[in-house]
C-alpha cells in the first residue's frame, strides 16, 4: 500500500482494529457451521477455509444448502451452529465489520432500476463510506471493467439481464472488499453472456487483491475456480482443485474405433482384464492414465484399431463418483418432497 | 487450467483499464449511520423529482376535495358555516391531506423495493437498520411537505392570504405529520411482501382515519361515539393544529371561530395547541420505534 506515482488517488484511512494490511491469511473459515429451517438441517455442520486471494468454487446441485451458507457468511441469516470468520471476522459478533469487508452480487437483481447505473453506484459508495474523493475514479475503473463506463447515465430499467449482473459485479467491487461473493453470478444468462462474466472476473482477479468466493451448480464454471468445495444436501463432501478432485476419479474414459467390436471387447478381457462395453457407438473402458495405456493397447490388443479417444474425467465424473448420481439427476430428485425429505434423513 | 487462456482477450473494450484506485472502507459508528440516513432520503427525493406523474396524481385528489366536493356542498352548508366558504373551511384538511397520501407513497416504496430485491442491498450494507428507517421517514416527510407547499400556493383561490409565519407553522406542521404517516407506512409496509396488499390496507386504513380527524368537518356538535373515536385518532392533532395557524390569519366572527374551530377537549379539558403538537410527536417516536425494531428482525 505504498503511495506511487499513480493516476488514481491512493487514500491511507486507519485500518480497523484486527484488519491490518495483508491481515489474516485465511479469508473464511468456516468450522461445524449449521443451519436449520424447521425440522429440515440445510445445512449440516461445514467445515471449510478459503486462502487469501484464491477463487472458491461452490459446487452443488440447488438445494444443496449453497446459498444458505453463503447467507450466512454474508450476515444476512444467523447460524444455528458453528462459526465463520469472514476476513478474519466473525459473522454474528461482528457482523458490520464483515458487511464492511465484503461484496455481494445476489441471484436475484438488487439495483433501482429508476435510477442511472451512475446513481447505483453512488448510492453504494455513500452506504459503504468510500471517500468523496475517490468515489469518481473508483466508480469509473468498475464500470470499464464490465464495459459500462459509456452506459453510465442510462437508466438501469434500460438494462438488459446481462448488464445487470455486470452492474451488480461492478458495484460489489466498488467498496474494493477483500472478499467478493457471488452467488450464481451467471445463473438465468446466455453462453455468450456468461463467458463474458467469466472473463470479467479473471481480469479481476488481475487487477485487484481479492478473494472470490462464488456458488454454482454449472460443472464447466466450477473449472474457473483454484479448488471447489462439492457441497450436496447440506455437507461438504469433497474439497480440492479441479485437477487434484477429478484425478481423484482416478480413471480416464477410453473409446475405440474397431472393426470387430465384440473381437475388441474380448481382447481387453483377456489380455488387460478390463471390462468393456458398447456407449455412444464405440467400445468404451474406463482405465487409470489412459493416455499411456494407448501405446501398449495398440502393441497388444491383437485387434486392428482406427481410432482411439481418451478423455479426463470431468467433474461431472467427480460429483457421480461422490454422490453416485449426477448433479442433474439431485435437482431433479429435489423436486420430490418425499425423496428429498427421504434423502435428508439417510 | 485451460479456462484462463481465453480471458483477457476476450473483451477488448475493457483492456485499457486506469491504474489501481486503493480505497479503504472507514470503520463504522454514528457517521456511517448519519451517511446511510442521508443517503436513503436521497435517494427518495431523486426518485419522486424523477416521478412527475406521482407529483401530479398525488395532487388531484385534494383538490377534488377541495374544488368539487367543497364547491359542491358550499350551498348546502352555507347555513352552519358563519358565512365563512366551505372551501375556506375545508382548506387545512386538504393540507393535511395532500401530505398524507404523499406520505402513504412513500412508505410503499418499502415494498416496493423489497419485491425488486433492492432492499437487500440496503440490508447488507455496513450501516445500522435503524438509519435506514429514518432515512425513508425523512424522505416521506420531505417529499410530502413539497406536496403540501404545491397545495399551499393555492391559498388565495379560497380567500386565504400568503402570510410567512403561517406558511412556516403549516410547513413544520406538515413536515411532521408526514414523518408520523411514512413511519406507520414503514412499520406496515415491513410485514407486507405485495404491493397491492400493502395499498389496500393503507386505503382501509388511511381513510377512515382522515375522515374521522375533522379534515372535512368541525368538531362542534359530534355525536358521542364519533367524538370518542376523533379523540383516538391521531390525525386529529396535526389537523386541528394546521387549521388553526390557517384561521389565525383570516378575519373570523367569534361566532364563526367557535362553529368552525371549537379546539380539542379531554373529558372537559381544553387540550392546547402545544400538547396537541406534542401527541403528533409522541405517536411519531413510537411507531418509528416499532419501524426500526421490526426492520431489525426483517
Amino acid at each position: 500500500m505504498s503511495d506511487g506515482p499513480r493516476t488514481g488517488a491512493t487514500i491511507q484511512t486507519p485500518a480497523p482494529a484486527g484488519a491490518g494490511d495483508g491481515g489474516h491469511p485465511l479469508a473464511v473459515e468456516v468450522r461445524g457451521l449449521v443451519k436449520r429451517f424447521g425440522e429440515v438441517e440445510a445445512v449440516r455442520g461445514i467445515d471449510l477455509d478459503v486462502r487469501a486471494g484464491e477463487t472458491f468454487g461452490f459446487l452443488g446441485p440447488n438445494g444443496a444448502g449453497k446459498s444458505t451458507t453463503i447467507s450466512m457468511l454474508c450476515t444476512l441469516v444467523e447460524p444455528d451452529g458453528g462459526s465463520a470468520l469472514v476476513g478474519g471476522h466473525d459473522v454474528v459478533a461482528e457482523r458490520n465489520e464483515v458487511r464492511r469487508n465484503i461484496g455481494l452480487v445476489f441471484q436475484e437483481p438488487t439495483l433501482d432500476a429508476y435510477l442511472t447505473a451512475e446513481q447505483n453506484l453512488r448510492f453504494h459508495a455513500e452506504l459503504y463510506g468510500v471517500p468523496k474523493a475517490l468515489v469518481p475514479a473508483r466508480m469509473q475503473l468498475v464500470l470499464e471493467m464490465v464495459g459500462l463506463w459509456e452506459r453510465r447515465k442510462s437508466l438501469v430499467s434500460t438494462y438488459s439481464g446481462g448488464m445487470k449482473r455486470r452492474l451488480e459485479i461492478a458495484r460489489g467491487l466498488l467498496h474494493a472488499p477483500r472478499v467478493l461473493f457471488l452467488d450464481e453470478p451467471t445463473v438465468g444468462l446466455d453462453p455468450q453472456t456468461r463467458s463474458s462474466i467469466w472473463s470479467y472476473i479473471e481480469t479481476l482477479k488481475g487487477q485487484e487483491d481479492i478473494t472470490i468466493f462464488l456458488t454454482t451448480h454449472y460443472m464447466d464454471e466450477a473449472e474457473h475456480c483454484d479448488r471447489i468445495a462439492i457441497i450436496d444436501q447440506g455437507e461438504v463432501i469433497a474439497l480440492d482443485t479441479p485437477e487434484a478432485l477429478k484425478a481423484s476419479v482416478g480413471k480416464d474414459r477410453v473409446q475405440l474405433q474397431v472393426d470387430d467390436d465384440d473381437a475388441a471387447i474380448e481382447a481387453l478381457r483377456d489380455r488387460f482384464d478390463l471390462e468393456a462395453s458398447i456407449a455412444e457407438g464405440h467400445v468404451t473402458f474406463a482405465v487409470a492414465g489412459g493416455e499411456e495405456f494407448v501405446p501398449r493397447l495398440f502393441a497388444e490388443l491383437g485387434v486392428p484399431i482406427r481410432g482411439v479417444s481418451v478423455a479426463r474425467p470431468s467433474l461431472d465424473d467427480v460429483f457421480m463418483s461422490y454422490t453416485g448420481t449426477t448433479i442433474r439427476d439431485a435437482e431433479a430428485g429435489r423436486q420430490d418432497p418425499m425423496l428429498a425429505m427421504m434423502r435428508g434423513r439417510r | 487450467m485451460a479456462s484462463t487462456s481465453t480471458a483477457p482477450a476476450a473483451t477488448g473494450s475493457t483492456a485499457t483499464a486506469p491504474a489501481p484506485v486503493r480505497v479503504v472502507v472507514p470503520p463504522g459508528g454514528w457517521r456511517a449511520d448519519l451517511r446511510g440516513v442521508k443517503v436513503v432520503w436521497q435517494r427518495e427525493l431523486i426518485r419522486f423529482w424523477r416521478d412527475k406523474l406521482r407529483i401530479v396524481t398525488s395532487l388531484v385528489q385534494p383538490l377534488i376535495f377541495l374544488f368539487v366536493l367543497g364547491g359542491g356542498l358550499s350551498h348546502l352548508a352555507s347555513g352552519g358555516t358563519e358565512g365563512v366558504d366551505l372551501r375556506t373551511f375545508m382548506y387545512p384538511g386538504v393540507l393535511a391531506m395532500a401530505v398524507l397520501f404523499t406520505a402513504m407513497f412513500s412508505a410503499a416504496s418499502v415494498v416496493w423495493d423489497r419485491e425488486y430485491g433492492f432492499l437487500r442491498e440496503m440490508l447488507v450494507a455496513p450501516v445500522r437498520r435503524g438509519s435506514i428507517v429514518l432515512g425513508k421517514c425523512f424522505g416521506g416527510a420531505t417529499v410530502a411537505a413539497a406536496q403540501g407547499l404545491l397545495v399551499m400556493a393555492l391559498a388565495p383561490l379560497v380567500g386565504v392570504p400568503y402570510v410567512p409565519i403561517m406558511i412556516l407553522q403549516v410547513l413544520a406542521l406538515q413536515l411532521l405529520l408526514a414523518f408520523m404517516i411514512t413511519a406507520f407506512g414503514v412499520m406496515c409496509a415491513v410485514r407486507i411482501t405485495q404491493m397491492q396488499a400493502f395499498m389496500a390496507l393503507m386505503q382501509m386504513l388511511v381513510m377512515p382515519l382522515l375522515f374521522l380527524s375533522g379534515a372535512l368537518f368541525p368538531l362542534a356538535g359530534l355525536p358521542r361515539w364519533l367524538e370518542v373515536l376523533n379523540r383516538l385518532d391521531p390525525l386529529t392533532y396535526a389537523v386541528n393544529p394546521i387549521r388553526t395557524a390557517v384561521f389565525d390569519q383570516l378575519d373570523l366572527t367569534a361566532a364563526a371561530r367557535a362553529a368552525l374551530l371549537p379546539g380539542i377537549t379531554w373529558f372537559g379539558w381544553n387540550v392546547p395547541i402545544g400538547v396537541q403538537v406534542l401527541v403528533v410527536v409522541g405517536f411519531a417516536l413510537a411507531m418509528l420505534s416499532v419501524a426500526i425494531w421490526e426492520f431489525r428482525r426483517a
